[in-house]
């Protein structure tokens, strides 16, 4: 590793003490003046129309002010959403805003709104769509093919299969690709597995709810909102209030916590917005816990078909997959496709088939959760993998090593007939330092070991996921009074890269940390274009940019140097907040000095004069600054090598109670490759928070529906059980490691590691379940609930469910 | 904790004239239970202020954080609604409203309570601690908070006001408390991050500072 000053120091971020004594302000936190709030009416149904609506009674209550409804909103281009509809897709789905003077009011006012629903069929389970004469979740179709929507049955399938728990072949799919000849390919396996398997839909369910709060004032709206990425929000929110993005003030510093659910806000934070521009106060749109999970989207459950072929020393040679993938009601999330992707990358298939689709349902619309796709990758198929090794006599965590890509690997679909690489990958290395570290030896030797009715089981899984992108902007002032003010439009959800990455533009200019003022969160402040806070895609996006902008801003440094004191700029060098000839530290200027000298130059030096390759928002941010001192923009034109991906290797010891079905996590590893690490403390939060939301993938966090009224069961923290402190290990520290390798297309090495955190702690905790109960057992499906396990144990027993059923 | 809570809240309500049956349907009705501030009063527009016989007294006067607060309250109202409206200390989240994830926790007489779940009318001539409650005059943080920044500890921090106020309870009652009793203490908050090795490390490192003597 390289001989950082900041990278890869822990340090304390500019935030942490706002949120440590309270004053940090979230979106619910703001007040303005004459301060209406609204509430929403849902449907009471997943599908229905609106058939008649007499909203006097409660427009006429005293202290009602403003009414919103779909009519208000301009038509969404299906399969989009508006916000508010006429015809409710799910149960929960906004119908209309009612804002009034207080809370309690606008409530009342909701409920003396009269509506006629007309019920309209409704399905919750893909599968159900898909059978002749199943139901469809919209009028106008159950899938989208290409661009349109279409209606797809499999007449041609054994239903007969399905009702076995079998997932069906050769029905009609919207997509498919290919590398290789899975036929031949299988055709060379020693060993092959046909598995079903599924892994159910889940809520994101922020502690933060999207709760909105918008005003506006002299022809501008202001805009407080929960908002995973900042810059990344401006476009996207002025579009759905449909004003120009110049006219739009968004105050982000603070989000509760997203997962990929609110990577540019959400739809239904315009709601306030639009009620506010009607009435001419401002509004507050509460979200309730119970609303959040109606609307505030979920990861979508895949049903499939999986056939790994392996050669006898554990070597993939073929996979060939049919995914089902469960689409709510709108869009088109893809994660059956980089479901896909990333079993190509992490399995290394010389001969892989895939084909999928997205079905409608009438559930929560589905958006990305992070890694999307991956997750249900590795929860799905690292059990399979996991039994091959067994039945192959192969080491579970050589298997995995096996397979493991290397250097710049192929993988995924192809496109114009060929694959594409990653960037880098170590996950070897990273396994072979894992090996040692984490005992693996030592832990398999526990397994089985029994305590009572306890037994021990250990699990290792592999994950992969994105890791970042390229081209993005860097934006900074060093200012008169030597402070370097670095511009950031990455938002802040806790993962702290706006701040972490801002680092690299210190280092570059070899300055304390000390003299930096990251200035984030409000895009009246002047923020570059930059990176969406999700897919882990700032860490390496803005050490890059930041990278680019240090040095750039250290380059002007050495010109005005040179102009002042002669010589060339070469002979110039910066550190500690000065610029100064090499060998001769008296001949310097202090940034402060270095800043009043650029306002005097102007031109390229104040920010005048700009490169023109800016993102637009750059070039407009960099405008407003111009003067203030020595100004900085600079493009990221770093060299790009393929795809950024991140690895992690999770390592679990759970215990399981053969008589109550009971799973205790008693210890959990975890191994990565992801890079040069940039802060240890956050990067530490990111692989254990990671591998705990995993956990709650594995163990129990999941939607229950009633199928006679398409409601659902479970929608409150109780009863749809996100991971609990007592859930995760806590007789002792968790580990981790990083391979440390650096990624050659980044400046400092660094790649994001927010996603591939959450599948390894989810397959490894099901291949230990499994491993507790001897192994060779076919969960098949995520999660593995306490009556499964009892099931399985007690083969007298009836299963509850379809093993591909959904929502149970 | 969710027993006594309970318990109290019944008790407590009783005493002062609202029924448990009543608050219930109030917070149902509403989804957030009450939701004025000093401007935006649902008394402005038609509801007389004067009560209906047996009904509480509306003006009471608080203890928040050391100081004496005089507020305007409704019969229903919630203490995390008073706070966070009425008095402006929003440090205090709400993350469920329904006593499910502790982001609303506070101290009262020293006990870690749900304000979600807490009638304010409930706390009068008691003392309640917010986080905006735990710095020193002089900017000096508390052993918990000292914790927090010297191990980055949380990510996205909305859980953050919830939990500091039960490891403040924690450090006051069990410095001594092992890694599992830390867990067991802190079971009634939920992180979503699920940075929970993490908020571990910081409980145990509130729980050494405590120990050694740092403020509190």
């Amino acid at each position: 590793m390289a001989d950082y000053k900041l990278i890869g120091k822990n340090y304390t971020t500019p935030d942490i003490l706002a949120k440590v004594t309270g004053r940090a302000k979230y979106a619910e936190d703001f007040r303005a003046e004459g301060m209406l709030f609204t509430k929403l009416l849902v449907s009471p149904m997943p599908h229905a129309r609106v058939r008649r609506m007499d909203t006097s009674a409660a427009m006429a209550m005293p202290g009602v002010e403003a009414i919103l409804t779909a009519d208000d909103l301009p038509e969404a281009e299906a399969p989009q959403e508006a916000g508010l509809t006429n015809e409710p897709l799910y149960e929960g789905e906004p119908i209309l805003a009612i804002a009034a003077v207080d809370e309690e009011t606008a409530a009342e006012a909701v409920e003396a709104v009269q509506i006629d629903f007309e019920p309209l069929p409704f399905v919750l389970d893909p599968m159900d769509s898909l059978r002749p004469g199943g139901p469809n979740a919209r009028l106008d179709g159950n899938t989208m093919a290409g661009r349109d929507l279409s209606t797809i049955k499999w007449d041609n399938v054994d239903w007969n299969e399905f009702d076995r728990g079998i997932m069906p072949l050769g029905g009609e799919v919207t997509d498919e690709w290919q590398v290789g000849d899975v036929e031949a390919g299988f055709a060379e396996a020693d060993l092959i597995l046909d598995e079903s398997v599924f892994s159910a839909s889940l809520s994101h369910q922020p502690l933060e709810t999207r709760t909105a709060m918008a005003y506006w004032q002299n022809g501008k709206c202001y805009m407080h909102c929960s908002t995973q990425s900042t810059a990344r929000t401006e476009a996207g929110m002025a579009r759905w209030i449909g004003i120009d993005p110049t006219d739009l003030v968004l105050i982000t510093e603070y989000c509760g916590g997203g997962f990929g659910s609110k990577i540019s806000s959400s739809i239904q934070a315009r709601i306030p917005a639009l009620l506010s521009r009607k009435v001419g106060r401002p509004v507050m749109m509460r979200v309730t816990r119970q609303e959040e999970n109606f609307f505030g989207r979920a990861r979508p459950g895949i049903q499939a078909r999986a056939k790994f072929g392996f050669k006898s020393d554990g070597r993939i040679v073929a996979i060939d997959l049919t995914m089902v993938q469960d689409g709510g009601p709108y869009g088109r999330s893809g994660d059956y496709m980089s479901c896909a992707d990333q079993a190509s990358l992490m399995y290394q298939p010389e001969h892989m088939r895939v084909r999928g689709m997205t079905v409608y349902t009438n559930t929560p619309p589905r958006g990305a959760q992070r890694a999307p796709g991956g997750v249900q990758a590795v929860a799905m198929f690292a059990p399979v993998v996991d039994k091959a090794a067994r039945q192959l006599g192969v080491d579970r965590l050589d298997i995995i090593h096996t397979n493991a890509p290397q250097g710049q690997a192929l993988f995924g679909r192809p496109r114009q007939g060929r694959q594409g690489n990653v960037s880098s990958a170590f996950p070897k290395e990273a396994i072979d330092k894992a090996r040692e570290e984490f005992d693996w030896e030592g832990m398999k030797a526990r397994s089985g070991q029994r305590n009572g009715s306890k037994v021990t089981g250990v699990g290792v899984a592999i994950s992969s996921y994105s890791a970042g992108t390229s081209g993005v902007d860097g934006l900074l002032v060093i200012r008169p009074d030597s402070m370097v003010e670095i511009h950031t439009g990455v938002g802040n959800l806790g993962t702290e890269s706006f701040s972490d990455t801002s680092r690299a533009a210190m280092e570059a200019l070899d300055t304390p940390w000390e003299q930096a003022e990251v200035v984030w969160g409000d895009t009246s402040k002047h923020l570059p274009w930059s990176a969406i806070q999700g897919g882990s895609q700032t860490t390496h996006g803005h050490t890059r940019s930041n990278w680019a902008a240090g040095l750039e801003a250290k380059k002007r440094l050495q010109e005005i140097a040179a102009d002042r004191f002669g010589g060339s700029p070469d002979s110039f060098d910066v550190a500690d907040g000065r610029v100064f000839r090499r060998g001769n530290r008296g001949q310097a200027m202090t940034f402060g000095q270095a800043a009043e000298r650029a306002i005097q130059l102007g031109g390229i030096y104040d920010g005048s004069q700009l490169p023109e390759d800016l993102n637009e928002m750059t070039t407009r941010s960099a405008r407003a600054l111009a003067g203030r001192g020595l100004v900085v923009a600079a493009k990221d034109n770093f060299e790009t090598g393929g795809r950024n991906m991140s690895f992690c290797i999770g390592f679990a010891e759970v215990e399981v109670d053969t008589e109550t079905g009971a799973v205790v996590l008693k210890d959990y590893k975890v191994a990565s490759d992801a890079g040069t690490v940039l802060h240890p403390q956050n990067f530490a939060g990111q692989v254990h928070g990671g591998g705990i939301q995993g956990f709650g993938v594995a163990l129990g966090q999941k939607w229950v529906m009633d199928p006679q009224w398409g409601l659902h069961v479970a929608k409150r923290f109780y009863s749809n059980r996100p991971p609990t402190i007592l859930d995760a290990p806590h007789d002792q520290e968790m580990a981790w490691n990083n391979a440390d390798l650096p990624d050659p297309f980044n400046p400092l090495g660094a790649k994001g590691i927010g996603e591939a955190p959450v599948g390894a702690g989810a397959g490894a905790v099901l291949n230990a379940i499994s491993d507790a109960l001897g192994g060779n057992v076919d969960f098949n499906r995520s999660p593995i609930m306490g009556d499964m396990i009892l099931t399985m144990l007690n083969p007298e027993l009836e299963e509850a469910h379809n093993k591909l059923s959904t929502h149970v | 904790m969710g027993d006594v809570a309970g318990t109290q809240v019944q008790t407590t309500t009783e005493q002062q004239g609202v029924s448990r049956r009543g608050f219930i349907k109030g917070v149902i009705a509403t989804g957030a239970s009450v939701s004025a501030s000093n401007y935006v009063l649902r008394s402005g527009h038609g509801v007389a202020l004067a009560q209906a016989p047996g009904a509480v007294e509306r003006l009471v006067t608080l203890n928040v954080n050391g100081q004496q607060r005089r507020v305007d309250v409704m019969p229903q109202e919630t203490l995390a609604m008073t706070l966070r409206y009425k008095l402006g200390l929003t440090g205090t989240k709400i993350g469920c409203d329904r006593a499910e994830c502790g982001a609303c926790t506070v101290l009262v007489d020293g006990v870690p309570q749900y304000s979600c779940s807490t009638l304010t009318h409930q706390v009068r001539g008691r003392e309640v601690q917010t986080i905006e409650g735990l710095e020193g005059a002089d900017g000096t943080l508390h052993p918990v908070q000292q914790a927090v920044v010297d191990l980055q500890g949380f990510q996205c921090a909305f859980c953050m006001p919830g939990f500091v106020m039960n490891m403040v309870a924690l450090t006051n009652e069990n410095p001594d408390a092992t890694r599992g009793e830390c867990a067991h203490h802190l079971a009634g908050n939920i992180c979503r991050c699920i940075d929970y090795n993490k908020i571990l490390n910081v409980a145990e490192k509130a729980c050494e500072y405590t120990r050694n003597g740092m403020r509190s």
